[in-house]
């Protein structure tokens, strides 16, 4: 076994490790350097003990486009409350929803669900199904007049930075 | 400012418990019922944080945080439910 | 200082409680399930977000250090409400549930 191999047994996720602490050190409310020390270690401890549940070992290609994708989805959850709320106020019967399916083109479980969680956050649309074959990913749409522009938008919005963010060759 | 703005955002998310009531009363189906206890859940999540302004306790956080847990896990069994007809396989 | 603060305060507790009544609103008012999804996963999440900042901000300013652990609400209610919607929608398409603009295709 080489020493890269034993570090991975030892730290799986090494994104997961910082991710733990932090949320210990808000579940706490308190940075006292015994809190970050236990935050750490349970940070190490809970990866080791739930490693079945993660098989894959997640990889971040691109930061910057991590952040960009970041700050993108942050002001279109904005926008698209703005725009929800105006749709229910508005006239129920001036609604034009539709199904359109997304042929999906990322491979990984991680970027699939995340894609799908910012599908649901974003305009006026919702995931609903994921096809058996991880090709297709069915959504609902609140008022969409042309499905096909919606299709594109997803796709060039947030499809395309994920593949860049976790699947880049 | 905000003293006179909390009794609006009370009245507000009161407004919003009793229509997704009116809601999980009326159906018509199973999904529509666990959505409306699912937002139920969220509302409740509201009001708790907005008292806990009002009475300036952070002691209320706690109750809203296992809220927040125990109604995931609440609409994600449900959920299971509908699909499989069986909670644990 | 003092009033800003308060108005910012006002401003987010006020967004808040609005968001969290239409996101409501829209669930008792809109015509078939899947379009009511969209009120609860949406507008709900982003007004308790807001409300939850406002929190933060105002247990933080009292001058008993800072208080981020709403960021933690937040950061769940954000992660886990996308979640029971595609549940959700996924248990209505496998019920078959009458809706206004039909499905594709079966699903199943």
């Amino acid at each position: 076994m080489s020493r890269r191999q034993g570090l991975f047994r030892l730290l799986p996720h090494p994104l997961l490790t910082p991710a733990l602490a932090v949320v210990w050190l808000l579940l706490v409310n308190s940075a006292a350097p015994g809190q970050i020390v236990l935050g750490l270690l349970l940070g190490w401890a809970l990866p080791l003990f739930t490693l079945r549940f993660w098989p894959e070992r997640v990889r971040i290609h691109s930061v910057p486009a991590l952040l960009r994708f970041i700050a993108v989805v942050l002001y279109d959850i904005l926008v698209a409350n703005l725009n929800v709320a105006r749709l229910i106020l508005g006239r129920p019967d001036s609604l034009r929803p539709a199904f359109v399916e997304v042929p999906l083109e990322l491979k990984t479980d991680l970027a699939i669900s995340l894609l799908a969680n910012t599908i649901t956050l974003t305009p006026g649309t919702v995931s609903a199904s994921l096809g058996e074959d991880r090709r297709v990913l069915l959504v609902h749409a609140l008022d969409a007049p042309d499905p096909a522009g919606l299709v594109a938008e997803i796709k060039s919005r947030y499809e395309a930075p994920l593949k860049e963010i976790f699947e880049a060759c | 400012m905000l003293n006179a703005v909390l009794p609006i955002a009370f009245a507000l998310v009161a407004g919003a418990v009793a229509l997704t009531l009116w809601r999980l009363l009326r159906g018509p189906s199973a999904p529509d019922r666990i959505l409306a206890l699912d937002t139920l859940y969220v509302n409740a999540i509201a009001l708790l944080v907005l008292l806990g302004i009002h009475l300036s306790s952070a002691l209320y956080f706690e109750a809203a945080l296992l809220i927040a847990l125990m109604g995931f896990v609440g609409t994600v069994a449900l959920c299971k439910y509908l699909l499989r007809g069986d909670i644990i396989e | 200082m003092e009033t800003l603060l308060d108005a910012l305060l006002a401003f987010l507790v006020l967004t808040g409680a609005v968001f969290t009544f239409i996101g409501s609103l829209g669930l008792a008012r809109l015509r078939d399930f899947y379009t009511r999804l969209h009120g609860p996963t949406k507008a709900t999440t982003l007004g308790v977000g807001s409300l939850l900042i406002a929190s933060a901000i105002y247990f933080s300013t009292r001058g008993d250090g800072v208080s981020l652990h709403e960021v933690l609400v937040t950061l769940f209610l954000f992660i886990t409400a996308p979640v029971s919607g595609h549940l959700l929608a996924k248990a209505a398409l496998h019920l078959r549930m009458k809706s206004l603009t039909p499905p594709p295709r079966d699903p199943s």
